[in-house]
């Protein structure tokens, strides 16, 4: 029991930094001349680095690792490669090879690493790539993830600020299980409700990624630790807005009544400061207004395509069991950039 | 009654469970004062003290440290369901935190005898109220009313055994000569006043 106190802090994407710390250190590293193949990298909010090999060949590049955000090592394990592997998807791309990325407690018992490998192993298996190799560093806490390499036609590739007026916004999992884990943190989550959001996080985007493959995908995005509005945000890129209908969105009940409870991550309170200035809520509860800005572990795929398109793409998602709704509309550039009503 | 709650190197959401529980042990009306860490945990508490309609305040001591004082006033003692908290905000607005401001003998202009007893009668009716006044602030002509001789003195002691605030300009005093005259309640300056009343979700002058 006391393992697993100390095994889970309360991590996942709730263990992010924040955008605006974060873009206030990057803007001033110094880069180099300009390299032309480098088509995706610091300069873009985008997913993961893209850099073109050839025609028609590029490299995608990913890395994603945090604290563990839930008790079980396995679950933790599946959730956290499911989550860096989900950057590939995001960018259209295919997974080909990843590494292992350990911080592990050299007193702590190492079956829990096992555990921890054998669930990432798994999704990597699932996800169609190898595992190639890794690097483990003795430390205070446990903190596991991967770096992906994946691969990708540069001329089908997703960004995440090609959105259109007039696209639909489409979104392929729930929000809220940052909120859930939070929760369960203090022991104020259910069982089913833990196990539904376990089910959420391990869940690949490889499926939904090869739906969306079939239709004319302007913009897509994986919803991660900068909470739906904060991805959301980031794909408007200053020259779109959008409106979104609250009561369409997908979320699990039980995290709105646990925000309404207040069991609330300091992660959500920055992507408020930093993504709030740019919503305007009308008519939308509290608990709708914290989930929106839930930081997501291992979330779905956020994509901007046309209606025709999403209809059909929302059946297809839907056919394969996930909780797929199109959640609202991108518009030309209006005085609010996100308008969030009922 | 009066809680403090240590949080000091807690990582959110638990100085908000702290904090909910602290408000739950008063079971009514008090005052809980939660010392964290970061400014985020500060914004979290002030979300659903917000929210939960409760007075709040923040202030930054040197060290990194952070007090947030939430108010629980009458009629909002446990953190209600979450299917009414949807509609909280605006029942919260009753629980705003009131500060009055007495600022002469008398209570409207005409008849100085009339004025007199009309504010003799509104001190009466302040303590009748379901929330009472945080704070009751007196000064120039409304100096005398908590020194010697004032008909409203016991009902300003009243108050004030129930926990409000009375504070009688001391710049007032001295100019009138009450200094030595002050009967109820506290001696306060230009910058206290200012920080009260704007300060105050609610300024009362009657």
């Amino acid at each position: 029991m006391e393992d697993k106190l100390i095994f889970c802090k309360g991590g996942g994407c709730t263990a992010k930094l924040g955008a605006g710390i974060l873009s206030r250190v990057l803007d001033r590293l110094p880069r180099g001349p300009a390299d032309e193949n480098l088509l995706v990298g610091y300069d873009s909010r985008d997913d993961g680095a893209v850099y073109r090999l050839s025609d028609g060949l590029a490299c995608v590049h990913t890395l994603d690792f945090f604290p563990p955000m839930v008790d079980d090592p396995y679950a933790f394990g599946q959730i956290a490669a499911a989550n860096a592997l989900s950057d590939i998807y995001a960018m259209g791309g295919a997974v080909r090879t990843a590494l292992n990325i350990v911080c592990f407690p050299e007193a702590m018992d190492l079956n829990i690493l096992g555990e921890i490998l054998r669930g990432g192993a798994e999704k990597v298996i699932e996800s169609g790539g190898v595992l190639a190799g890794g690097h483990s560093i003795a430390d205070s806490d446990v903190k596991y993830g991967l770096s992906v390499t994946g691969v990708v036609d540069p001329e089908k590739m997703y960004r995440n600020n090609g959105g259109r007026p007039g696209d639909c916004l489409l979104l392929t999992k729930r929000l809220g299980v940052g909120i859930i884990c939070t929760a369960n943190r203090v022991g104020e989550a259910s069982p089913e409700a833990l196990a539904a959001a376990v089910q959420s996080m391990t869940t690949l985007n490889r499926d939904a990624a090869d739906c969306c493959s079939r239709y004319d995908i302007h913009a897509c995005t994986d919803v991660t630790g900068f909470g739906f509005l904060g991805h959301l945000h980031e794909m408007m890129d200053g020259r779109l807005s959008c409106r979104i209908d609250w009561k369409r969105v997908p979320y699990f009940p039980e995290a709105a009544a646990y925000a309404d409870e207040f069991l609330l991550t300091a992660a959500a309170q920055r992507n408020r400061n930093h993504a709030g200035p740019f919503v305007r809520f009308e008519g939308t509860p509290f608990a709708v207004e914290e989930v929106l800005f839930d930081p997501q572990t291992s979330g779905g795929l956020l994509a901007a395509l046309p209606e025709a398109d999403a209809l059909k793409l929302r059946e297809d998602l839907r056919q394969r069991g996930l909780p797929a709704e199109i959640v609202g509309e991108i518009t030309e550039k209006t005085g609010v950039e996100i308008l969030v009503r009922g | 009654m009066k809680i403090e709650v240590n949080a000091m190197g807690d990582a959110c959401p638990i100085p908000v469970v702290k904090t909910k529980n602290a408000i739950r042990e008063l079971n009514g009306p008090g005052v809980v004062r939660t010392a964290v860490d970061n400014e985020i945990a500060v914004q979290n508490l002030t979300k659903m003290a917000n929210q939960k309609g409760y007075g709040v305040k923040s202030e930054k001591e040197a060290g990194g440290r952070f007090y947030v004082t939430m108010t629980i006033g009458e009629g909002a003692p446990e953190p209600p369901e979450a299917e009414t908290c949807l509609v909280a905000p605006q029942d919260g607005a009753k629980q705003r935190k009131v500060v009055v401001a007495v600022s002469s003998a008398q209570m409207g202009s005409g008849s100085e005898e009339l004025g007199r007893t009309l504010l003799k009668g509104f001190i009466y009716a302040l303590g009748q109220q379901d929330q009472l006044p945080e704070t009751i602030l007196f000064y120039n002509g409304g100096a005398s009313i908590t020194c010697e001789d004032s008909p409203a003195l016991e009902d300003l002691r009243s108050l004030e055994a129930q926990g409000v605030e009375i504070l009688t300009c001391g710049t007032c005093l001295n100019f009138y000569g009450l200094t030595d005259k002050l009967q109820v309640g506290g001696v306060t300056n230009m910058y206290t006043i200012v920080e009260k009343m704007t300060g105050a979700g609610l300024l009362v002058k009657p």
